[in-house]
């Protein structure tokens, strides 16, 4: 049994964490909160120097080579940073589409470029309130021009370009659009979540390229997958920092001459959220097997460890707010930068009813075959 | 990262496997394990502790105990393998435990050369069956508020009082006991500890009837019964630093809640009907059943990173003092769900029920899983406490003479 990181992941998380409490103290995405730059664009810099950018792409195409266990371990401490830079869409998803079902041409293009960080990529797929079905999208691309409207991109008013998640003429599932051409109009968004910036992407006409592996609509669900893991962990360190910040008040914060922590009500708030956050980063390490070792059980593992890392955040969030009591739910309290980001990271990829019903389906498929073969 | 078990973990569990095929019958999948099933342990006694013996003789017992405690001198990891592999089979080796995981280390933690001697042995053969005379009436989670009175006269204390909650205590040769010596001193200071031969005269047990019907605990009480001096184990007064010794090792023998599980509620799903077609099918049953399955996985991972640590030679992590709490939580949440979906069925247990009626019977056990080993507020302390640091309540009765503890001198 070996179910944790190695020494050199380790140190990674360490360094990592490291520079992030230096370089991204709370003061960091309360900047991009209050003020009007979209991303913290010197930190993005100094992460793309280091390499981060490039953790799992291959050294053939300009990367660290890493692998996806590394982008795990950067994931969960840029979530207890609250950082305010596109990781998840360019690293997560535009970085893995492109892995995933890029074609060599495109990733000898792209990918050496999002490891230097001198392009941001992302991801765009829902249409509409509502539960996001791949089957049932309405964007299409016919003649390589893409047509539709996407809602709550992540960091689309800043990307260089987007993975489209869109039907195409060619049989063709996930298409690469550059943000600049013609044909694509953004209207920045306001959010529940102000330290990462969103957009809604109208295309008419523009051209789309299509990325040759994303030959059915499980193509889109598989980089969903692969996206759900570091997105768990990045979940995992932002429940972390808010148990940590509700546990370090109930010490400091007296109330009838005790210190609030040793109130049975509070301590015992306090030890759910440890517990919460304990199943979740267990949950989170089964997917970073999953998708490590290219397991076959990714989509049940992804979605477990989506799952209880969305319900992590809530519950670490929300009470940690409970526990500052009224200054909980003051601007000046960072309560609210975990409380927002924690939501935020929880829809994203789809909220945790549509992992539910996924998770489901995936062990029944897996429940008749292992019956059909035996 | 994977779930491989090393060259040498392998072998061993080869090992274990064979000596289990020859011993011992392989559980049918979903049942629940004998000591739960409601069997009167006084009927298989001599079954249960043959199978202890020949355990003991093939080095399985005390896997993990040093060599000169009459144990293998192994790793813990081998206790675990070990233990995976002996819960797939029927056999009765929790009427041991007690002996094995808490009465063994204590003795040979605390005890003279003549009590390991005379003590240790039988009883990881099985030749000789232990019990916990800890809990009282007074003194549950509050355990060093007990009240059993120990008197020193010349060569023997007088014991006078009672226990209770005391597992296997009907069947028990030997009990480990607490009780208090001296009540002008604070509460945890006039504490004694004692190995009780359960045949003393004035030793006294009455099985307590659970919600199951069956009788696993007891109250046990003392009328001026006689224990030589020989048999006090560790100093007079340290009996609380004893206790913890033995408090200790509990917690390492805590096992996993055993019964229905999310796999059982699937199979239920797939079996029964809800009033909009195959149970199955349904969104509301989907998302329950996704909730609880996330909740054993996590459970699994949290306890495959446990094994890790022990596997690299370091201590497991806080995570372990989860476990309980969510194992027993979880189960009464998959029982009710699962009687839910059987509907005005629900209430029998027939052989013909949805699988075989485990979850009926699991229902009727599942409450003591929160209390025993530590109730749930407890846990919820210790993760608070111990795990994050945050300070305890403020105790009244510290450094106050325990017959001065209001409720604590006087029954």
């Amino acid at each position: 049994m070996n179910f944790d990181f190695s020494e050199e992941m380790l140190q990674l998380r360490d360094q990592a964490r490291r520079f992030l409490a230096d370089r991204c103290p709370g003061a960091v995405p309360r900047r991009i909160l209050d003020g009007p730059d979209a991303y913290a664009a010197d930190l993005w810099r100094e992460i793309a120097e280091m390499g981060w950018l490039g953790a799992a792409i291959p050294e053939e195409y300009g990367g660290v080579g890493l692998g996806r266990l590394a982008v795990c371990v950067l994931a969960e401490e840029l979530g207890r940073a609250v950082a305010p830079v596109p990781f998840s869409s360019s690293v997560y998803l535009a970085t893995e589409a492109l892995m995933l079902f890029g074609s060599e041409d495109q990733k000898q293009d792209w990918l050496p470029r999002l490891a230097a960080g001198e392009v941001i990529g992302t991801f765009a797929i829902a249409e509409k309130p509502g539960a996001t079905v791949p089957e049932r999208l309405a964007a299409s691309v016919n003649g390589g021009r893409l047509t539709g409207r996407k809602l709550a991109v992540s960091d689309g008013d800043i990307a260089d370009f987007v993975i489209v998640a869109a039907p195409g003429d060619s049989g063709v599932w996930l298409h690469l659009v550059d943000l600049s051409a013609p044909g694509v109009t953004r209207e920045i968004v306001s959010t529940i979540d102000p330290t990462r910036s969103h957009a809604r992407l109208a295309f008419s006409g523009a051209a789309a390229e299509p990325l040759p592996g994303s030959t059915t609509p499980a193509a889109i669900r598989t980089l969903l997958d692969h996206a759900a893991v570091p997105m768990a962990f990045e979940q995992v360190g932002c429940a972390q920092a808010a148990m940590d910040m509700a546990n370090a008040y109930a010490k400091e914060r007296f109330a009838f001459g005790r210190p609030i922590g040793s109130f049975q009500a509070i301590k015992h708030r306090i030890a759910d959220m440890y517990i919460q956050v304990e199943l979740a980063r267990s949950n989170a390490y089964y997917g970073a097997w999953a998708v490590h070792t290219g397991a076959a059980e990714l989509p049940i593992a992804a979605a477990v460890a989506r799952i209880a890392a969305s319900e992590a955040g809530w519950f670490t969030t929300k009470e940690n707010i409970q526990v500052h009591g009224g200054m909980g739910f003051t601007w000046q309290m960072d309560c609210q930068l975990y409380y927002r980001r924690a939501k935020l990271l929880a829809l994203t990829l789809g909220g945790a009813r549509e992992w539910k019903h996924r998770l489901i389906g995936e062990l029944r498929t897996r429940n008749t075959t292992e019956t059909a073969a035996a | 990262m994977d779930f491989d078990d090393t060259p040498e973990e392998a072998a061993f569990r080869i090992e274990a496997r064979r000596f289990l095929d020859a011993n011992a019958t392989r559980r049918k999948p979903g049942q629940v394990e004998a000591y739960r099933r409601g069997i009167d342990a006084t009927k298989v006694l001599a079954g249960a502790k043959d199978f202890q013996r020949r355990k003991c003789e093939a080095g399985f017992v005390g896997l993990h105990w040093p060599v000169d405690w009459g144990g293998r001198g192994g790793s813990p990891i081998q206790t675990i393998i070990y233990n995976q592999e002996e819960s797939k089979y029927d056999v009765l080796s929790a009427l041991f435990n007690i002996g094995v995981n808490m009465s063994v280390p204590t003795i040979c933690t605390w005890g003279t050369p003549a009590q390991k001697e005379r003590y240790v042995r039988p009883c990881m053969r099985g030749d000789e069956i232990w019990c916990q005379l800890f809990s009282e009436p007074g003194g549950g989670s509050d355990l060093a508020a007990l009240r059993t009175r120990a008197e020193q006269r010349g060569d023997e204390w007088i014991v006078n009082g009672q226990k209770i909650w005391n597992s296997g205590a009907h069947y028990a040769d030997f009990g480990i006991l607490v009780a208090r010596s001296n009540p002008d001193v604070p509460k945890h200071q006039g504490l004694t500890y004692f190995l009780l031969d359960m045949k003393t005269p004035g030793v006294e047990v009455r099985p307590i009837k659970q919600i199951s019907g069956t009788s696993h605990f007891n109250e046990v009480f003392f009328t001026d019964v006689r224990i030589p001096d020989s048999c006090r184990l560790g100093p007079v007064g340290g009996g609380w630093k004893v206790a913890l010794t033995t408090l200790m090792n509990e917690r390492h023998g805590v096992r996993d809640s055993t019964g229905p599980d999310a796999d059982e509620l699937l199979r239920l799903a797939q079996e029964v009907d809800t009033e909009n077609g195959p149970a199955i099918d349904d969104p509301a049953v989907q998302e329950k059943i996704a909730d609880i399955y996330v909740r054993s996985q996590g459970l699994k991972f949290t306890k495959f990173r446990g094994i890790t640590a022990l596997s690299r030679g370091q201590n497991p992590g806080p995570e372990s003092s989860i476990i309980k709490f969510v194992a027993a939580n979880k189960l009464q949440e998959v029982l009710s769900f699962g009687l839910d979906l059987i509907g005005m069925a629900g209430p029998e247990m027939m052989p013909d029920s949805p699988l075989a009626g485990a979850f009926e019977e699991a229902l009727l056990y599942a409450p003591s899983l929160r209390i025993a080993g530590g109730t749930d507020e407890i846990m919820k302390n210790i993760i608070a406490e111990r795990v994050l640091g945050l300070p305890q309540d403020p105790r009244v009765d510290k450094n106050v003479p325990f017959r001065d503890i209001p409720g604590g001198g006087r029954s």
